[in-house]
């Protein structure tokens, strides 16, 4: 088996026995994107050069036989929304694509002193808006299944890269779905943990309440492994939950006893592609045949999620998106003509926002403007929090009854480059499934679980109680032990 | 035609809380450091950047809140402020809007001069919010830019609002000087107007009373007030412009927007400000990257019971306990705790408060100025002054030459008896004291045939005669002795 | 209700200048998805408290001690137009 088709927890153990150094596994996984990511687009920046640097350096020192952190000489995606000290991070936006930030998101730092490699930055829609990666102003990733397919997103080539055996390790963000998504059209595991289980510091924010970075990788056992890196709280994330970080890694591979599912009934109702229903309920039987008990759940208020949701992440975002207005960072407007009526501050304002900032960026823009303006803010940003602790609370009441909850990721499999693009509530409709997660705050997974009749990856979710990742990730990883889908690869 | 109005009044303090860090980040408050070095990715709002609140910074605010008697909710929480200014770098501010940190207090002021009843202004809330940045506009080399200066940026103010309870720009001066008192007595800001540590925003308008009833004029907001001074004169400008300014037009509340006006300290007008490009909607929503803040009752008794005595109780405890007049207590307490504290000892030193009342104010707070020191940098300790002035009523010191004294203390570092000795003064015995004057008498026939006469002031003449015959007598005993003597004669 | 007008001022607050034709796609698109957003109204929310965090944290402080901030150089990195000590922008009009 080559290098890049080995999992991180095996790469890992044979890099420590020494049969393989982390220069020739970052090699691997460089000519594995040389060779294939200018068909596929999953990467913004590669920097071969800093890569094998930073790979020869882990080399020596574990030579020399000094402590070395957990993810010692491995790669890791990142995407490129989270802060990198001194290198570009563009948010795939015109708007920063020169802003190199000034320091290191909290993940950043976590993962250099767990001696993991940044092997390069990965594509997504911009300001990770979006279910495509066709928001992207930098270029258009492909599905490495299927490459006149979206990748999903908006971490779509966090996934990619990893469906394409271009790392072993990714991160991403997920604000409403954005990481399972994307893993569910690419075939890869995906966790959203819970709101607050990982630090958002350095992490672009989108819609601060609902964003949470999460990693993707081939396995949940790999899953595991960079959430242990990343995991626990900061001083500089005051929403950082101060909860303690179980061992994942130690406890992945055993399987959880009396396992107690729910099926969330509105996650099987119309809107539900017929394939993409088959292969989830075949992988419920596997659960049932691995001992779980198997009960109906209602989530009464999931079908306000949409609403609830594209009101809450927009008027965030309004606020999360003031400051790219040309005065500080970012692009600014080379047109200095004067408007009638208009300051030339304001001007610059409005053009430089308007010249670099995305259709989809804007709209959400504009609704979230709008439903915070005034004389709408009750009717629409309270209302919309109010339902949102209608949801959390279906959520706990769920999880009095039941362990996990299990569904489909999305209504369907990945669908075509170009497909929904100009009917943005269709797109929007996509999310039904992800988005209840991210408003209740809640740990989401996503696994594979089996394929179209066309040969697209279908994800089967699971969700969590807060902070219940470790159980999580074990329930994943009983699927996973009973099944192959995971392990199967696209011929890039 | 002259009628009847009210003014009413309302101010909006925004104070600087005494921290070393700012409100959500840990560069420094220092003032006057050179442009944009006191930034972090946090307060210029680099992407990806997360604020965390400042624990002195709330525990401060709470102190000022139970000192002006607010009601302290049990939770408060952040809420973002939009708009577009470029020296706000977020594109919103963090501050507090629906449930502010506290509300419904009260300030008391009064005025030692007796120009208006005493009375409680009240404080309809107060709140936390994040300063802007400095912009400049460079009028060098002709560019149209305006520069940015982000230092100041995410400082932790406090916004006190008033409630429009005061009726004359000279009750707003009270309430202000009250106000800056009460904080520096606390130490939570240093007030500083010059710096920007406190700023007044204010509001004004006038109640006419008119044959067809009462009615307002439009309520104005003045700005670019940059001394309590300029405030007053500003206000007192304010109500004679909207008085003449309601006369020519007639116009009353509602008739036209809420207007801004700013101070024009050397033209001493107001002038109209413009105003901004679209009436304000500042869409404010709850801040989701900090968390509320919860506070107990418990908590809220502890800081009341740590509280310093505040001025307004040391006013009234030093007219009751010191005798002094309510406007000597003003002028002591005014000059801060370490004055008060010194003149208390000094009081408690001699026995007399009226006594050291005098001193401090007269010499101690004289000298002070002078050198532009403060008490603590003072050369005479309270005890040494107090023996002074009890030296002086128990008569061993003649008040003619105590302040020669008080100097050779000051000047030399010495107790009064060694300054005493040193100056050569001692108490001149009664036996000494009918020699000098019997002696002056003989040598002055004519001093004593004036006075005889009926001239007393004559003997004004043997004052500096008898002085240069012995530097210790007192005037007022030659003089009292030398008259008795003359009437003896005769 | 969410007519070109109520777009065009939205636009302005949001600090976006808009095209006609991107007028006209938006204000098509917003009324189609405030249109959906609007089912939430047939909710009775009345007792239900509003939910601004996901996680039910309070009383998050940091210290009261100053680092050292950034040099100038950095914090003026990223700025479109500097000198050198500060941002530049257009006047600031009103002042």
């Amino acid at each position: 088996m080559s290098l890049v088709h080995k999992s991180a927890t095996a790469l890992l153990s044979e890099m420590q026995s020494g049969s393989v150094s982390s220069t020739e596994v970052c090699t691997a996984f460089l000519d594995q994107i040389d060779a294939h990511d200018e068909k596929i687009g999953a990467f913004l920046r590669v920097d071969r050069e800093s890569v094998l640097a930073k790979a020869a350096d882990v080399d020596s020192r574990r030579s020399a036989g000094g402590a070395l952190g957990l993810l010692a000489g491995l790669p890791v995606a990142v995407k490129d929304l989270l802060c990198t000290k001194g290198q570009p991070t563009t948010c795939a936006s015109k708007m920063l694509e020169e802003f190199v930030p000034t320091y290191d998101a909290t993940v950043i730092e976590k993962l250099d002193s767990a001696d993991a490699i940044v092997i390069g930055k990965t594509n997504m829609d911009e300001f990770a808006m979006g279910g495509s990666t066709e928001n992207s102003a930098l270029g258009q990733t492909k599905n490495p299944w299927d490459t006149s397919r979206v990748p999903g997103g908006s971490s779509g080539g966090a996934a990619a890269c990893v469906a394409a055996k271009m790392a072993p390790l990714s991160l991403g963000s997920d604000t409403g779905g954005s990481i399972r998504q994307p893993a569910s059209f690419c075939g890869v595991t995906g966790l959203k943990p819970t709101y607050g289980r990982v630090s958002r510091y350095g992490l672009v924010a989108f819609a601060s309440s609902l964003d949470q970075i999460g990693p993707l990788a081939s396995s949940v056992e790999d899953t595991a492994l960079l959430l242990q890196a990343i995991a626990g709280s900061d001083e500089r994330d005051a929403t950082c939950a101060p909860n303690e970080v179980p061992e994942y890694t130690a406890t992945v591979a055993k399987p959880l006893e009396g396992l107690k599912l729910g099926i969330v009934k509105e996650h099987f109702a119309e809107g539900l592609d017929s394939e993409v229903g088959d292969c989830v309920t075949a992988a419920i039987d596997v659960y049932k045949a691995l001992g779980a008990s198997v009960v109906d759940i209602e989530l009464p208020h999931s079908k306000y999620g949409i609403a609830t949701y594209y009101i809450i992440a927009p008027s965030e975002a309004s606020g999360n998106l003031a400051r790219y207005d040309g005065a500080h960072y970012g692009y600014r407007t080379s047109d200095t003509s004067p408007v009638e009526g208009e300051g030339p501050l304001v001007t610059m304002y409005r053009r430089s926002r308007s010249e670099a900032l995305g259709p989809e960026v804007k709209r959400r823009i504009m609704l979230g403007t709008y439903a915070l303006s005034a004389g709408y803010y009750d009717a629409y940003y309270v209302k919309a929090l109010k339902v949102r602790r209608l949801i959390r609370q279906d959520y706990d009441a769920a999880f009095e009854k039941v362990d996990f909850l299990v569904g489909p990721v999305s209504p369907t499999a990945a669908f075509g480059i170009g497909e929904l693009s100009d009917d943005p509530l269709s797109m929007y409709l996509g999310d039904l499934y992800t988005v209840t997660t991210n408003l209740a705050g809640v740990a989401g997974l996503s696994v594979p679980c089996g394929f179209t009749k066309s040969g697209l990856p279908v994800g089967l979710q699971l969700q969590a109680r807060p902070f219940d990742e470790e159980r999580l990730l074990r329930a994943g990883h009983m699927y996973q032990s009973a099944t192959d889908w995971h392990t199967k690869t696209p011929t890039v | 035609m002259s009628i009847e109005f009210e003014t009413i009044i309302g101010l909006e303090v925004h104070v600087q809380l005494a921290t070393e860090s700012k409100l959500f980040c840990r560069c420094s408050t220092k003032f006057g450091s050179p442009p944009n070095t006191q930034t972090c990715p946090v307060c210029t709002g680099s992407p990806g950047a997360l604020p965390v609140m400042n624990r002195h910074a709330f525990d401060l605010s709470l102190k000022t809140a139970v000192a002006l008697n607010c009601e302290i909710p049990k939770f408060t929480k952040w809420d973002r402020k939009q708009y577009y200014y470029p020296d706000l770098p977020k594109g919103y501010q963090i501050s507090q809007f629906d449930l502010p940190m506290s509300q419904h207090g009260y300030l008391e002021i009064s005025d030692s001069k007796d120009r208006f009843e005493t009375k409680k202004v009240g404080i309809t809330r107060a709140h936390l919010e994040e300063d802007a940045g400095k912009s400049m506009h460079d009028e060098a080399a002709g560019k149209a830019d305006s520069r940015i200066d982000l230092n100041r940026t995410g400082t932790p103010l406090l916004e006190i609002v008033s409630e429009p309870d005061m009726r004359s720009p000279l009750e707003a001066r009270a309430y202000l000087d009250e106000l800056k008192l009460l904080l520096t007595y606390i130490n939570v800001s240093d007030c500083n107007m010059q710096e920007g540590s406190l700023r007044v925003d204010a509001n004004v308008n006038l109640h006419l009373q008119t044959d067809d009833g009462k009615v307002a004029t439009p309520i104005v907001e003045v700005k670019n007030m940059n001394s309590f001074r300029a405030v007053e004169r500003a206000l007192a400008y304010e109500v004679d412009r909207q008085l003449a300014h309601w006369k020519k037009t007639g116009e009353k509340i509602g008739d036209v927007p809420k207007q801004t006006r700013g101070w024009d300290d050397s033209a001493e007008v107001t002038k109209a400000q413009r105003s901004k490009e679209e009436s304000s909607d500042y869409r404010y929503f709850p801040d989701p990257d900090l968390v509320p803040i919860t506070t107990t009752d418990e908590q809220v008794a502890k800081v009341r019971d740590s509280l310093c005595e505040l001025p307004a109780a040391l006013r009234s405890r030093l007219v009751k306990e010191q005798s002094i007049t309510p406007y000597d207590a003003g002028v002591i307490v005014n000059q801060g705790r370490a004055v008060v504290d010194y003149f208390l000892e000094v009081a408690e030193g001699c026995g007399d408060g009226k006594q050291a009342s005098n001193w401090v104010q007269r010499d101690v707070l004289k000298n002070l100025k002078e050198n532009e020191q403060t008490i603590d940098q003072f050369g005479m300790s309270a005890t040494s002054l107090a023996a002074l002035v009890k030296s002086v009523k128990a008569g061993d010191l003649d008040n003619s030459r105590a302040g020669e004294v008080f100097e050779y203390m000051l000047a030399n570092g010495k107790d009064v008896v060694a300054s005493m000795a040193a100056l050569g003064i001692e108490k001149v015995d009664d036996s000494a004291l009918d020699d000098l004057c019997r002696e002056l008498l003989a040598a002055n026939p004519k001093v004593v045939a004036d006075v005889q006469g009926g001239n007393q002031k004559a003997i004004g003449a043997l004052i500096g005669q008898a002085k240069k015959k012995n530097p210790n007598v007192s005037p007022n005993d030659i003089r009292g002795k030398c008259l008795a003597m003359i009437a003896e004669m005769s | 209700m969410l007519d070109r007008e109520t777009v065009e001022k939205v636009a302005l607050l949001a600090r976006l200048k808009l095209s006609d034709e991107e007028l006209a796609t938006m204000t098509d698109q917003l009324g189609k998805i405030v249109g959906y957003i609007d089912q939430l109204s047939e909710l009775d929310t009345d007792n239900v408290e509003p939910m601004a965090h996901a996680v039910e944290l309070s009383n998050v402080f940091k210290s009261d001690e100053a680092r050292p901030s950034l040099d100038r150089e950095a914090a003026l990195s990223n700025a479109p137009k500097k000198d050198d000590e500060c941002y530049r922008v257009p006047a600031v009009l009103g002042e």
